[in-house]
């Protein structure tokens, strides 16, 4: 099926190579980091996770995000969804490959990253981490492909495929809340030792998840002859906003838990974060920027009348999708972070050759986006006619 | 030609792995048989008869005995010469092993009413190598482990990934990452050449001095402190350290985390 | 067949480029390499081991140095036969006899093209360009 993704318009193919031009660029990026060491990057002692590691947080939460379409479809055999399972699964595979880059491109000695294997700690959250991630990324892979090449052949799907669907559905549910466990077991991180982390970070990747993906749909119904479906849209639109809403609950809690305990250790952080601590508050436009889109978002979603407005439904997806992005990618590691253990205040910013190198990685993330979305709508189109 | 093609792959297959066990199997054994000849030669890994042994190393720093930060100077020095750590101007990349801090960073807290002795008084601090690290429970690697012989909290620079999950973990903020190779901001002459230097991409922090105590020496910092900090086993009870612990009242770092600092600090 | 002349191309190119380190080295052999030994070396008589041992396994044995030192706290190696001990160092042991590197352990392992990243840590780098 892969020479599906040869044939393609002058647009596509110009996609590409823009992408490819990318990740060029973001791989010398990377070359430059390798010889001079992960100090070209913003990341200090006292904010030793940076963009880097935000990224991947957040594309895990994009990854999990797929299951909302394979959950009603296999468990609640909601049939609409069965036109559009393929592409979360295939959202969720480019989104893992990111995943997986960003932890490379974080590592100090990557040429070393086999040590995880080889010296296998289980008590080390990482192990875990890099198990159910590469797990899912299996899954994914082995399901979506088989199930598109059978929807091809005109054929159900082979049988052994079903017990595999039933386990990626908890295994996303998992691949999150490993994720969350990395940052919500550390003692000394008074801003991520809450047990509400883990379906925090649920909620919000349910809400990114989705949202992208119905972004993506409208994209695939506009450049290809391959309609997602009106029904399939809505659907998703009304868990996107069912999630958002779940999501800026839970940080709600956080806030009373905080600010009404009035204990300092906890206070700080969320202090820095939205009204910035000793004279330091980069990130406080960032996060009331978050909070006003995750807002828009949630009134946009729940009316019915805006969210059966297409062009409305944009805009609200992207404001979904762009808030969940601040909190998760620039508000949860730098509040994580700051103030440090000694309470000393470090701020972070990316620097530029961080920039590119994520940018880099982004790139190849949407170029696999790219590729497997042109071989399943080429396949659907296929099928259609 | 479908069937002629399979037929080909398969003779190509039980070809290979004939090859492979034929010929491959006896580079092999050969590699065997040398390193039985040379299986001849017994060796033995002991310790130095030298060394210091304790079944849990632990400081106590009496603050009572600092007046300023001239009395602790000394103390960082000859750490940071010791163990060749770089200084950064950089204050993003630095890398500290024991420094100063005031009593509201290295214990935080709200102190409305802290006698003014202890409000400015220097606090050195350091890994304090805890009895039950969660550095160590975090990094996937065992790179940072906790020697079961004496309790000490160490690097291992050859297997760290440089992931820093061990840094995230700290609830002392006692390590550090090399941002960068070392070398470009050390001076060459200034360089112990009995202590190895590290690489860019790995994380680091106090060793307790591992490397002195193993020929039967303090660690610098004790020895450069002029009685300020007392060291022994902790689990001996005629050690110094105990003796101090018993006689005195001495606090530990954010000792309500149940990480069991193994240092601590008469106030 | 159109394709004919791209494929017969095609394969040109890739036996020039997979043979590219055969005729590019071609009359280039380069020597065996004969590393020297200083003079506290050759007044040693022995090394840690023989000399047939250290050249087939001195990277194991390395390796089984820094993990037992690092994490077993163990610094002593006797070699039971000849009866002396050492320090297992290799900066402080093996460098203080075979104190030249260019000539001794560069000789073999740029013939062999390794480039082992023990350098970057446990060696004195004044000694050798940057």
């Amino acid at each position: 099926m892969l020479e599906l993704a040869l044939k393609g318009s002058k647009k596509y193919w110009g996609w590409v190579i823009a992408l490819l031009a990318v990740i060029g660029i973001g791989f010398c990026a990377y070359l430059f980091q390798l010889k001079i060491g992960l100090g070209i990057t913003g990341m200090s002692r006292d904010v030793s996770w940076g963009f880097y590691i935000a990224q991947f947080t957040f594309l895990v939460g994009v990854a999990a995000g797929g299951v909302m379409v394979v959950l009603p479809y296999y468990l609640h055999d909601y049939k609409a969804f069965g036109r559009i399972t393929i592409l979360g699964e295939f959202l969720a595979i480019a989104a893992l490959i990111m995943c997986l880059l960003f932890i490379l491109v974080d590592l100090g000695q990557p040429m070393r990253m086999f040590n995880v294997i080889f010296y296998a700690t289980p008590t080390s959250v990482l192990f875990w981490d890099m198990i159910v991630l590469n797990g899912y990324l299996f899954l994914n892979t082995v399901i979506g492909w088989n199930v598109l090449e059978a929807e091809r052949n005109g054929i159900h799907y082979q049988s052994w495929l079903k017990p595999l669907i039933y386990l990626s559905i908890p295994w996303a549910v998992g691949i999150h809340t490993v994720t969350a466990f990395l940052y919500c077991g550390l003692p000394g991180r008074g801003f991520w030792m809450t047990a509400i982390l883990a379906p925090r970070f649920l909620a919000s990747a349910f809400a990114a998840g989705p949202a992208f993906l119905i972004l993506l749909c409208f994209i695939v119904r506009k450049v290809t002859d391959f309609d997602p479906g009106k029904k399939q849209i809505q659907a998703l639109a009304k868990i996107v906003a069912y999630a958002i809403s779940i999501n800026v609950f839970f940080l709600l809690c956080e806030v009373f838990v905080v600010f009404y305990s009035n204990i300092p250790e906890h206070k700080v952080h969320l202090q820095y974060l939205f009204a910035g601590l000793h004279g330091h508050g980069a990130l406080v436009p960032f996060m009331w920027t978050s909070m006003a889109l995750m807002g828009l978002g949630i009134i946009l979603l729940v009316n019915p009348v805006t969210r059966k407005n297409e062009s409305v439904l944009i805009v609200a997806c992207i404001a979904v999708f762009a808030g969940t992005w601040i909190d998760k990618g620039l508000g949860m590691i730098s509040g994580g972070f700051v103030p440090s253990p000694l309470h000393h205040v470090t701020e972070y910013a990316p620097t530029f050759p961080e920039i590119l190198v994520t940018l880099g990685v982004y790139a190849v993330g949407f170029l696999v986006l790219t590729v497997l979305f042109k071989i399943a709508t080429s396949v659907k189109e296929e099928v259609a006619a | 030609m479908k069937k002629s093609r399979r037929t080909f792959l398969k003779i190509a297959g039980v070809s290979a792995i004939g090859l492979g066990t034929g010929v491959g199997v006896k580079p092999v054994l050969n590699a065997f048989a040398s390193s039985e000849e040379h299986g001849q030669t017994k060796v033995e890994l002991i310790k130095g008869k030298d060394a210091l042994t304790a079944k849990r190393w632990g400081m106590v720093i009496d603050t009572r005995k600092i007046h300023s930060l001239e009395d602790l100077e000394p103390v960082f020095e000859v750490c940071n010469k010791l163990h060749n750590i770089p200084h950064h101007d950089n204050k993003n990349h630095e890398i500290k092993w024991i420094w100063e801090e005031k009593f509201e960073h290295a214990f935080p807290g709200e102190y409305k009413y802290l006698n003014d002795r202890i409000k400015h008084l220097p606090f050195p601090v350091l890994c304090n190598h805890c009895e039950d690290p969660p550095c160590c429970r975090a990094c996937p690697t065992k790179a940072t482990f906790k020697r079961e012989s004496d309790g000490i909290v160490l690097m291992d620079f050859h297997r760290c990934i440089g992931c820093r999950f061990c840094m995230a973990a700290c609830p002392f903020g006692a390590r550090s990452f090399n941002f960068v190779d070392p070398h470009t901001v050390l001076e060459e002459s200034d360089i112990n050449k009995d202590f190895p230097t590290r690489m860019k991409g790995v994380v680091e922090k106090c060793n307790f001095c591992a490397e002195r105590l193993a020929v039967g020496k303090m660690p610098a910092c004790v020895e450069a402190s002029n009685g300020i900090i007392a060291f022994g086993d902790l689990e001996d009870p005629e050690s110094e350290v105990r003796k101090l612990l018993k006689s005195n009242y001495a606090i530990q770092r954010k000792s309500g985390l149940g990480t069991e600092p193994s240092v601590y600090y008469i106030v | 067949m159109n394709d004919k002349n791209m494929i017969i191309t095609g394969l040109v190119v890739f036996i020039l480029i997979f043979t590219f380190p055969f005729w590019y080295n071609m009359g280039k052999a380069a020597p065996v390499p004969e590393p020297k030994l200083t003079e506290k070396a050759k007044a040693a008589g022995t090394c840690v081991r023989s000399a047939e041992y250290m050249r087939a396994e001195h990277m194991q044995l390395l390796d089984v140095w820094r993990d037992t030192v690092v994490r077993d706290a163990k610094r002593v190696y006797v070699n039971e036969n000849t009866g002396k001990s050492y320090n297992m160092s290799l900066s402080n042991t093996c460098i203080d006899c075979h104190s030249n590197k260019e000539d001794f352990c560069d000789k073999c392992h740029s013939y062999a093209s390794v480039d082992p990243y023990c350098w970057d840590c446990h060696i004195d780098k004044s000694k050798e360009e940057k």
